[in-house]
């Protein structure tokens, strides 16, 4: 009976960590955010890309400052994020070998019904973002250094208001996710900035809706970089840069257009002429 | 927001529906869970027992120190052995981040603390009641482990149990240390944390209710094994 305990032991361990060690198709890692995921995009373009090259694309979708020390670390063979600033710095401090323009889509501020600060229609974020604090009326801010709460600190710098003061009071940072900000937004009766993919496939509103938008402003780039082989030399740079390059390629843009929610097109590819021909 | 009504049918549909990518989330969650669990018997056990009987100084402060570590935080643990298994890390060369064996690692480290915790307090009565039997026959140490752990099967698994409740219910290091990846490391929590953020409430909250289910099958298929085993053992 001891025996059979033990070797049913055994048996069941060496069948749980097997897999972990048994050889896979081709893969990268791409560190990307959650907006990336969450709208749906990557499961709409990734099948395309797994069925020309036969790599499998992991993604890691966290918000863009994770992303990216996630990449410095050298876990990940691509970086796809949405915060130039942030982009160029990792590049510059050899995290990454050349940054490239991939799609934009934009931000947008969105608020409850009942809009207490008085901005729905408005198409000058930052005049609404001080509406907004003149009103005290809540605010849900990401908190968490993503490529969305630069955008929002941003904004706020230059509509001149030091949020930090307003912390606790009308101004609620949830250090979490683009969804669970939207969430806590859509629990309290909060404005928050979010990328309009995410708020169109955004599934709880409740009695949220679009305040704000169409301010040259609230353009959100988003970018591809592959992760420095010579800082990391077990990345992928042949799977990576094949990537990469149908990503910015004829193939990877037609790719990006055709995705579309309700018949809204969510992500607008911009990649270079360069990069296509290079590609192409 | 939908009522208890839809999220019940919505949980049924989702389970008799036989959707394949639902079962192999629940296929890994199992595995990843479960292989965690028998690591930490194969270690806390032993360890469990082996306090119960050494007497040494400074016997107190491991075990109040073991009953802290029961309280592990999921997140601390995560973002620990991430630093261990990130490329940057010390054993980073292995590429085990973003694999369920880097989970399987995390919920290790978080349940062993609590076998081994419950294993020294359940055994550590157990052997008030075997000391003066063990020393008439002269055990060695390792003899007095063995039997005591044998002895004390039935309520050792329901240590493990606790260990795989624990397990199977957290996020906070499997989320960092798998990275929620579809297909490769994506388990029930992470996908409910995931549809959270999606604004798919209903969605996440049947999950929810699978996930609940799965650990009362595992609870009652143990405490099954346990009385077929008495009964054998009596017969």
């Amino acid at each position: 009976m001891r025996k059979l305990v033990k070797l049913v032991a055994i048996a069941a361990l060496a069948a749980g960590l097997s897999t972990a060690a048994h050889a896979e198709d081709p893969f990268i890692i791409v560190q990307s955010t959650t907006s990336t995921q969450n709208s749906g995009l990557l499961d709409h373009i990734l099948p395309m890309f797994k069925k020309k090259t036969g790599i499998e694309v992991r993604v890691v979708a966290v918000g863009t400052g994770q992303a990216i020390k996630n990449a410095a670390n050298g876990d990940g063979d691509v970086l796809l994020v949405h915060a130039k600033p942030a982009e160029e710095k990792f590049i510059a401090e050899g995290g990454g070998v050349k940054r490239f323009d991939v799609m934009y889509n934009d931000f947008v501020i969105v608020g409850p019904k009942s809009d207490p600060a008085k901005v729905a229609g408005s198409k000058d974020a930052a005049a609404a973002l001080k509406k907004i604090a003149a009103a005290k009326a809540l605010f849900a801010s990401r908190g968490d250094d993503s490529g969305t709460h630069k955008a929002e600190l941003k904004l706020w710098k230059d509509a001149g208001i030091d949020v930090k003061a307003a912390s606790g009071e009308w101004y609620r940072s949830t250090g979490s996710g683009m969804g669970a900000t939207l969430n806590t937004a859509a629990g309290m009766g909060a404005y928050a900035l979010t990328d309009r993919a995410t708020w169109i496939s955004f599934q709880n509103k409740n009695d949220l809706q679009i305040a704000v938008e169409g301010d040259p402003m609230l353009f959100n780039q988003y970018g591809v970089i592959l992760v420095n082989p010579e800082k990391h030399k077990h990345v992928k740079v042949k799977e990576g840069q094949q990537f990469i390059d149908w990503l910015i390629g004829v193939e990877g843009q037609n790719a990006i257009r055709s995705y579309m929610i309700d018949g809204q097109q969510l992500f607008f590819p911009n990649a270079s002429a360069e990069g296509m021909k290079k590609a192409g | 927001m939908s009522d208890s009504g839809s999220i019940l049918t919505l949980a049924l549909s989702l389970v008799l529906s036989g959707d394949a990518e639902l079962w192999s989330i629940i296929g890994l969650s199992l595995r990843v869970s479960l292989t965690a669990v028998l690591l930490a018997c194969l270690i806390g056990l032993p360890l469990g027992a082996v306090l119960s009987v050494a007497r040494f100084r400074g016997r107190g402060a491991v075990a109040a120190l073991l009953n802290a570590f029961m309280g592990l935080p999921p997140v601390v643990v995560g973002l620990a052995v991430y630093l261990v298994l990130s490329r940057s890390g010390p054993l980073g060369v292995f590429g085990l981040l973003y694999t369920p064996a880097a989970m399987i690692i995390a919920q290790t480290i978080l349940v062993t603390p609590l076998i081994a915790a419950l294993a020294r307090q359940s055994l550590a009565d157990l052997h008030g009641e075997y000391d003066e039997l063990f020393r008439s026959l002269g055990l060695s140490a390792t003899e007095k482990v063995s039997a005591l752990i044998w002895d004390g099967r039935y309520s050792l698994s329901t240590a493990a149990l606790a260990g795989f409740g624990r397990a199977i219910a957290e996020v906070g290091a499997v989320i960092i240390v798998g990275g929620n990846i579809e297909h490769v490391t994506r388990v029930m929590t992470t996908t409910i944390a995931l549809e959270t953020s999606k604004g798919n409430l209903a969605l996440a909250m049947a999950l929810g209710i699978i996930l609940i289910l799965l650990a009362l099958i595992v609870n009652a298929a143990v405490m099954a094994l346990n009385r077929t085993a008495r009964r054998l053992a009596y017969a």
